[in-house]
């Protein structure tokens, strides 16, 4: 297929839509890191910082969905064209949810540096939120490289995120039987490792996106879930 | 604006009406249509679409025949309608024409009153016994074309005093009135301007409870808003020939791709 269109303008409404997707892509990218540093470092200022920045993700979320709408007004966008479109509106939805997730993670952090550490919890946070990290920069890659098979393995890659929140989950419940003193440090150390755990799974839906994006179908819904905590009875 | 439950009727398989096989058309030297196969069903709209000179038209030609009076033009191939070979020596193509209705790219209603416009095809082919069945006709007709309660009050006033879309609905009015089963539409929408263009695609989602319509258009928006089912052609080659909705959202061919979202004219 040609890569131009003969209307060059059209080209230039659908590279300005992606240049904001790679913008906010690197934005929440920035996020992941430093709200996982803030964690483990307890650094509050830092923290605050994250909270701050998540204003601007939240704008570009609006300026991307304003120009697809414009897009599809005036160029009724049709095959790969219309796939990209639908495309850039979902990613810059899932990559809005992952922005809250690591704006609540730095919420979480600067009520935790008031408290005792629990252990290195923090450090198989930061780990986790590493690898979820590397998925969504490997995504975005995947997306402008229109690169199905990359994005089929960040699918795959999931599944290690789901084993490091199980891990961590255990962890958390032995701390929280050992000492009950620990009990809102857990808490909240927990719902920070879900927060992660989460933006792995919109990490995920983005890699659909691209496979949608190059091939036309969805992928196989049978992915294999590897959060099992929902399940569990005890530690 | 049509309901999800109908478009979920369309896809469904239907009686094949018009089947083409190994089609090939010559102008003189020139190989304008490329070995083309293709089954178009009955009540459906299909959209032939595809650059100028791809062979589009051409093809649409061939269904009734319309091409044999092109003497440098040769057809060769098999096109069947209801399994009866339309190119058969037995065949006349003045009966065949009536069966298979055209309407062409500028409106051309006779220079006639409107009544004889629509009166002119039951006429020659004897289909009213009398003054009162030929009036019924027409008015059917006018019905169908969606423009009898424009004209019911003037239908011995010329056909040609009408503004373009009327006149065009008068063309298709004129069509259905020998009772075709199948309609060709040469870009009928395209002398036309938006508000008429709408009336006449609302016009051919009607008709395609009675006909098996061909449209040719240069309108990709018409054919994905027309057309359950859409064929590309590409220099005399039938690249692509499915469902409308798959053609528009990820068609299989690079062609098809390239054509459609406006990569190669």
């Amino acid at each position: 297929m040609q890569d131009h269109h003969i209307a060059s303008a059209f080209d230039r409404d659908l590279e300005g839509v992606q240049a904001q997707i790679m913008k906010m892509g690197g934005l929440v990218e920035e996020a992941i890191r430093l709200s996982a540093q803030s964690l483990e470092t307890r650094d509050e200022e830092l923290a605050e910082k994250v909270r701050a920045d998540d204003k601007a993700i939240d704008g570009l979320e609006i300026i991307i969905n304003e120009g697809a709408a414009r897009i599809i007004a005036l160029r009724a966008p049709t095959a790969i064209d219309l796939r990209l479109i639908l495309t850039v509106i979902k990613i810059s939805a899932n990559l809005e949810r992952i922005g809250d997730y690591a704006k609540n993670m730095a919420k979480r952090t600067s009520v935790l540096s008031q408290m005792p550490p629990v252990n290195d919890s923090a450090g198989g946070i930061r780990r986790m939120a590493q690898t979820v990290e590397t998925m969504l920069k490997d995504a975005l890659d995947a997306y402008i490289q229109r690169d199905a098979e990359l994005a089929a393995d960040i699918i795959a890659r999931d599944e290690d995120v789901d084993q490091m929140y199980n891990a961590l989950f255990r962890e958390f419940l032995t701390f929280m039987m050992e000492d009950p003193r620990n009990i809102t440090s857990c808490m909240h150390l927990h719902f920070i490792a879900k927060n992660v755990e989460r933006m792995g799974d919109h990490v995920t839906s983005i890699a659909e996106q691209v496979v949608y994006l190059v091939t036309g179908e969805h992928p196989d819904e049978i992915r294999t879930k590897a959060d099992t905590t929902s399940s569990m009875l005890k530690a | 604006m049509k309901d999800s439950a109908l478009l979920e009727m369309d896809v469904t398989t239907k009686d094949i009406k018009i089947a083409a096989r190994d089609v090939q058309v010559y102008y003189g030297d020139t190989h304008a249509i490329k070995d083309v196969s293709v089954d178009i069903e009955d009540k459906t709209v299909t959209a032939l679409i595809g650059p100028s000179g791809c062979g589009k038209s051409t093809f649409l030609r061939c269904i009734n025949r319309m091409n044999d009076t092109i003497d440098v033009c040769r057809v060769s191939g098999d096109i069947r309608i209801d399994g009866e070979d339309i190119y058969d020596r037995k065949v006349d193509p003045v009966q065949l024409r009536a069966k298979v209705g055209m309407v062409f790219q500028k409106p051309n209603p006779f220079p006639k009153s409107i009544y004889d416009n629509v009166a002119y095809g039951p006429r020659i082919h004897g289909l009213a016994r009398n003054k009162a069945e030929l009036d019924e006709i027409v008015e059917r007709a006018l019905k169908r074309g969606a423009i009898w309660n424009e004209v019911k009050d003037r239908l011995n006033a010329p056909g040609t005093g009408l503004s373009g879309g009327q006149q065009q609905r008068l063309c298709i009015a004129r069509a259905v009135a020998t009772e075709p089963e199948v309609l060709l539409m040469d870009e009928p929408c395209s002398a036309l301007d938006p508000i008429a263009t709408a009336q006449v695609e609302e016009l051919i989602d009607e008709l395609r409870r009675d006909y098996s319509v061909v449209i040719v258009t240069h309108s990709m928006q018409q054919a994905a808003r027309v057309s359950q089912r859409t064929a590309f052609f590409h220099l005399g080659n039938l690249v692509e020939f499915g469902e409308t909705d798959k053609i528009f959202t990820s068609p299989e061919d690079p062609r098809t791709e390239s054509y459609i979202t406006g990569r190669i004219g």
